[in-house]
């Protein structure tokens, strides 16, 4: 065990492990990431807390984090390249861990572009796998990033996210190999609609043997309704929804889709559950948190066990 | 302006547009005495400042003749123009002035009623739009 | 080149409002080439900026003048003889060239007329695109000779990023995914191992990060 984290002792124990998301809001609510947090309480293992996710300003990850370490859950800290240099990732890094948050996601992080602040220049000071490479020698050696030592390492259990969906395919393997070189001790991929593709990818993945070095938590996403699929369809970089979910969604009328999405989640949850490799599921139920019961229940993934 | 005539400059290619000016001229078809024309090789090597240096000198109206789409002598020349008459426009309204003093036009050497007509009809055109600004400026 | 665009012609015109007489100074290097700046483009704007003045009753001199380079300061000596008929000096070189005029006739107002972009290369005649970001510590060795940090919107050096598709960036189809790029010259090379070796955060000492940067050569600087 590298770390005291709740995820690392419940995926060392050989159980499927579950997480879920938690977007801060867009202002100075904290009741808001307290009431969202709650929906998630006994129902994950972890909470991921997304970082000025698709480049709009929210409350900062660091902050959600701390928010929801005080009520009893344990936050995953996710950090993009986007807003940081490495002195401030490092600062917040070592003051998520003095709160007691362990658990934390090394991310690239969306191109301003797509987000509010169009203007703002995008940082970019090392990319996600330089990121794990400095996290790791910061709990590892107790080194800054810089050489110098740390007093009090910060002992991080470290993720990053994987896309076995985007372009070019034959690289996402590999990419996956460089981010475990560097470090990550778990990954998260993005959300699979096309679980053949992931397969796909899977096996590739089993072929070099990273399902061993690596924990890997498949992404899932309930569709609230059919423009929902529609949008992560069309407008999602990175995202591969197939044709035949579209018209699923659309197959049943507006009052019974959001039921649909749930259901099509949980099939794809059973699916995941049995590939070989897969040590666990990562639900973003994005603004619909009080549906991540609901999909656990019925995916035979509660109760959650106990370490 | 008083009885206002409009000068208006007329690039012509060689081998189309000034061709059909000939024949115009040769069939004794009548088109305005305010176009005047200047031969080039290629409308392709009317250079934007020549336009430019046109309505500098205060001329109301220009135009650059070149040969019908896909049948230039210079293979591309006359789609060149057409690009760069789009520039300059763009140019002619941050100065100031319409977009409208300017034109590209395509017809083929043996067009003698076309290049009348269009001579005719690009002076009433800027007859109506009046006289360049540059030109009053200029007379003052 | 250092590539540029002109300025809008009615920022210019503010600048050049106060003055009588201009001295316009075109470049004969990289902004001729990106057709910006060099002498033919000096003639545009001089027509067009006297056209503009002409219309609301200001009569303005503008002299035309384009120097081999405005980045050499004995190129800017040439300019002694015409500074002083000149009440202000407009530019259309680069920034470099600009500064290097204001700070050669201090007592003289010096405007750009163009914003100064990128360095880049031309892909076609009239299309140019970002090629160089001026890092200074060139990896272009270990990349395929395709540059991540100027043509990778994320600048990653471990990349492509999960929003890369179709071969295109994640902020615009009209953008290649410099990674996929990378990735298709290592294939053709047989150099697909190189991918898996994880190069380092970089050290942006070189790159701008220690502040304005100087190269002092001692065997040429007397």
């Amino acid at each position: 065990m590298k770390t005291e984290s709740r995820l690392e002792k419940i995926l060392a124990a050989g159980h499927l492990a579950v997480t879920g998301e938690c977007g801060p809001p867009r202002g100075c609510k904290p009741e808001e990431v307290i009431a969202k947090s709650k929906f998630l309480e006994g129902i994950v293992d972890a909470v991921n807390v997304t970082d000025n996710q698709t480049a709009m300003v929210r409350m900062s990850s660091l902050a959600a984090s701390i928010l929801i370490k005080q009520q009893g859950l344990n936050p995953l800290f996710q950090v993009t390249c986007r807003d940081r240099n490495r002195l401030a990732m490092q600062a917040d890094i070592i003051g998520a861990y003095s709160f007691g948050i362990d658990t934390m996601l090394c991310l690239s992080g969306d191109h301003t572009k797509f987000g509010d602040h169009a203007m703002a220049m995008n940082v970019h000071d090392i990319d996600s796998i330089q990121m794990i490479q400095m996290v790791k020698d910061m709990r590892d050696k107790g080194l800054f990033q810089g050489g110098a030592e740390i007093k009090g390492a910060p002992k991080m259990f470290i993720g990053a996210a994987a896309n076995p969906f985007a372009d070019p395919f034959e690289l996402r393997v590999m990419r996956l190999a460089k981010k475990i070189a560097a470090g990550a001790d778990f990954i998260q991929t993005q959300c699979i609609f096309n679980v053949d593709k992931f397969e796909k990818w899977m096996e590739g993945v089993r072929e070099m043997g990273l399902h061993k070095k690596c924990y890997i938590l498949a992404g899932v996403t309930p569709c609230k309704s059919l423009g929902a699929a529609k949008y992560m369809a069309k407008r999602v970089p990175g995202m591969d929804v197939p044709q035949e979910i579209v018209d699923r969604m659309a197959s049943v009328p507006k009052e019974k889709q959001s039921e649909e999405g749930v259901t099509i989640c949980v099939e794809t949850i059973e699916r995941l559950k049995k590939i070989e490799g897969v040590a666990g599921i990562h639900i973003m139920a994005i603004e619909w948190e009080e549906k991540v019961e609901e999909i656990c229940e019925r995916a035979g993934l509660l109760p959650r066990p106990q370490v | 302006m008083e009885n206002f005539e409009p000068v208006i400059v007329a690039f012509c290619c060689h081998y189309c547009a000034y061709t059909a000016a000939d024949i115009a001229g040769s069939q004794r078809l009548p088109y305005p005495p305010n176009v005047k024309i200047v031969q080039v090789p290629c409308s392709g090597k009317v250079d934007a400042q020549h336009i430019v240096t046109a309505f500098e000198k205060g001329a109301d109206g220009v135009y650059v003749a070149g040969c019908l789409e896909g049948d230039c002598h210079f293979k591309k020349g006359n789609e060149r123009a057409a690009r760069r008459i789009n520039f300059v426009k763009k140019y002619l309204e941050e100065v100031g002035l319409e977009s409208e003093r300017l034109e590209m036009v395509n017809v083929s050497a043996g067009m003698g009623h076309r290049f009348a007509q269009v001579a005719t009809e690009i002076t009433q055109k800027i007859r109506t739009l009046g006289p360049s600004p540059i030109r009053t400026a200029l007379a003052q | 080149m250092i590539t540029a665009e002109r300025k809008p012609l009615e920022e210019l015109i503010e600048y050049v409002k106060p003055f009588k007489r201009i001295l316009l100074l075109g470049c004969n290097e990289c902004v001729t080439v990106c057709a910006a700046g060099g002498r033919k483009e000096v003639g545009l704007l001089a027509s067009g900026l006297q056209m503009a003045m002409l219309k609301n009753g200001i009569n303005i001199e503008i002299r035309q003048h384009t120097l081999e380079r405005q980045c050499d300061p004995e190129y800017i000596e040439e300019l002694v003889p015409m500074i002083d008929s000149a009440d202000a000096v407009m530019s259309m070189a680069c920034g470099c060239g600009v500064q290097q005029i204001a700070m050669r006739f201090k007592d003289k107002p010096v405007f750009p007329a163009v914003n100064t972009t990128f360095m880049g290369a031309s892909e076609r005649q009239g299309v140019w695109a970002e090629r160089c970001q001026g890092c200074g510590n060139c990896l272009l060795g270990i990349t395929g000779g395709i540059c991540p940090i100027a043509r990778c919107a994320k600048q990653l050096m471990n990349g492509p990023c999960g929003g890369s598709t179709g071969g295109n960036c994640e902020i615009s189809d009209d953008v290649d995914c410099a990674w996929q790029l990378i990735w298709d010259r290592l294939k053709a090379l047989g150099l697909e191992k190189m991918y898996l070796e994880n190069i380092p955060a970089k050290d942006w000492r070189t790159g701008g990060g220690s502040g304005p940067r100087k190269i002092i050569r001692e065997d040429l600087a007397e």
